[in-house]
């Protein structure tokens, strides 16, 4: 009988839990472990309850572990974990994954949630030589949108489907990608989201000459 | 909607029957209509009284549902096709081989792990299918009974809706449901290393794992699973495990051409399954469309399995069936059905 790190877990108190938009969560607790920006860590409600893994939003040397999570009606965890509160404990396996940065030129992309990896490592120091594609139905769903346009300028592109915006691409970061006439084949692409963004996107990157050695993709399990 | 019953383990079906004011031995009684006789309604359950039929009819519905096509490839094989969740779909297939009769059945309905030479994984994720979904596409086929072997390698990720899939294990293997030898059935996972040693405990059932390169810089070019569950620590589960002397662990090895099919991946396969009791399936690749990655030829996989078998590992070639129909490994999808 083998207990490998995802099954091992310890309690942690929120420092607090912020609904940032509509649907839309960050919580926070004590960071007392050492981690890689692009980690992942399992939560769960109780000691032997399921688990689910979510992407650490905050930097390697920050104070607290950050979560950005994203409430599924249906879902097991996230309606009852948006009833939490600063103070409530959850419980979480120590931080593991390969989805980290280093210090290439690459282009990022993300759509929801799955920007919370490149967030980590735009804290972390890591986002000299990237380009940001960052998409999202609704404006009011770029919360880092001062950091990240800060150290990115004009290589930070938001691509939002359901509003408009001056300096905002309307439309999907599929219907971006399709627009692209100069891709750098040379570079590597960091996708980040859900299964259908990610294939979609990279079936556009593929189409447009990128090889698919070149095209690393982590999906929400 | 009414709960369906097909497919609810013993236990379940006992409490369901106190739950309804029925004696806690009409649980049993329902397990034998479900899973030992062929009956399509709640009238047949004849050693039920009216009352205890009326209720259950009341509450719930059987839940067997015939298959809503098929196609019939030229080498035999058949490609079924089940409406699921409602209004999705699903695609399961049937190879008959001399005296072996394969199904290999789907357990989600489509599916989240995006592997770059997978068709099921271009069309996302659309649902985790039920106990008696699973089991349905086992027992709604004309050919259920000449099955010999059964292998969860259709649409979808088993370990990623691993408490349908243990149900529906439960169900195949009890003597109270079809009492299939957990041998004759072959689990294939991509990895998900948390759910493993729930899935080793709990069944019995043989262990297939996506293994397609040792390498894990290549590896997660071809399965974004990779940067959450390494190969290492998937090896690392396994290794830990007494798997016994019945109980089977392989690893499937989809071959590419030029990428995957070296000595040097010979070499660092023999390394890295050094101690574990296990084969290696390798794969034709089948290629899906909008592809990069191509098919090698057979002398390739002629090459890899002999320089494999020369390591001491055991290796074998799987057929390339139901291709026509695509019904072969890799091509099943219901994505242009899932859009309708």
């Amino acid at each position: 009988m083998v207990t490998n790190d995802h099954n091992r877990v310890i309690p942690v108190s929120l420092s607090f839990s912020q609904e940032l938009s509509d649907g839309l969560f960050l919580i926070g607790f004590k960071r007392n472990f050492p981690f890689k920006a692009g980690q992942v860590i399992g939560i769960a409600l109780e000691e032997n309850g399921p688990r689910r893994l979510y992407s650490i939003c905050s930097g390697e040397e920050d104070d607290e572990v950050q979560i950005l999570y994203k409430v599924v009606d249906e879902g097991y965890l996230t309606p009852q974990l948006s009833d939490l509160d600063s103070g409530d404990t959850i419980w979480i396996t120590p931080p593991g994954g390969e989805f980290t940065g280093n210090p290439e030129p690459a282009v990022w992309i993300a759509t929801g949630t799955g920007i919370a990896p490149f967030y980590a490592m735009l804290r972390s120091g890591q986002v000299n030589n990237k380009t940001l594609i960052h998409g999202n139905r609704y404006l009011e769903q770029y919360h880092f949108y001062d950091e990240f346009s800060e150290l990115l300028g004009d290589r930070y592109i938001r691509c939002c489907s359901a509003e408009s915006d001056a300096g905002v691409y309307s439309g999907r970061v599929s219907s971006f990608l399709e627009d692209q006439t100069d891709l750098d084949p040379d570079i590597m692409y960091y996708l980040c989201g859900s299964a259908d963004m990610v294939v979609e996107v990279r079936d556009i990157l593929i189409s447009k000459g990128i090889p698919f050695g070149h095209i690393i993709s982590e999906i929400y399990f | 909607m009414r709960e369906q019953l097909f497919g609810k383990t013993l236990e379940e079906l006992k409490a369901l029957s106190i739950g309804l004011g029925l004696p806690s031995y009409t649980g049993r009684q329902l397990a034998e209509w479900l899973y030992k006789k062929e009956i399509s309604s709640f009238e047949e359950m004849t050693n039920l009284s009216k009352k205890a039929r009326a209720l259950l009819k009341e509450n719930f519905e059987l839940g067997m549902q015939a298959p809503a096509g098929v196609q019939e490839s030229i080498d035999g094989t058949k490609k079924y096709l089940f409406p699921a969740l409602g209004t999705k779909f699903i695609e399961t297939a049937y190879i008959p081989d001399g005296k072996r009769h394969t199904l290999c059945v789907s357990s989600q309905v489509g599916c989240k792990m995006g592997c770059l030479f997978c068709m099921t994984g271009k069309q996302g994720f659309q649902g985790n299918l039920s106990s008696g979904e699973i089991l349905n596409q086992y027992r709604s086929i004309p050919e259920w009974k000449s099955i010999t072997n059964l292998v969860y390698m259709g649409m979808g990720e088993p370990l990623d809706n691993l408490p349908e899939v243990l149900k529906s294990l439960g169900v195949l293997t009890a003597q109270w449901g079809y009492a299939l030898s957990p041998r004759r059935i072959t689990v294939s996972t991509i990895g998900i290393t948390p759910a493993m040693p729930e899935f080793l405990n709990k069944c019995q059932a043989h262990l297939a794992v996506s293994l397609h390169t040792p390498f894990d810089e290549e590896r997660r070019k071809l399965m974004p699973v990779q940067q959450v569950y390494p190969l290492k620590e998937i090896l690392g589960e396994i290794k830990s495990w007494d798997f016994g002397r019945q109980r089977r662990v392989s690893f499937e090895y989809i071959l590419f051409k030029d990428f995957n099919d070296s000595s040097a991946h010979v070499n660092e396969l023999s390394r890295i399954l050094h101690g574990i009791r296990c084969r290696i399936n390798l794969i034709r690749f089948h290629p899906i469309p909008d592809t990069p990655l191509e098919s090698p030829g057979e002398e390739t996989i002629k090459f890899f399995k002999e320089k494999l078998m020369a390591k001491g590992i055991m290796t074998t070639v799987r057929a390339s069936r139901g291709q026509d129909i695509w019904a072969a490994c890799g091509l099943l999808s219901t994505k242009r059905l899932a859009e309708k």
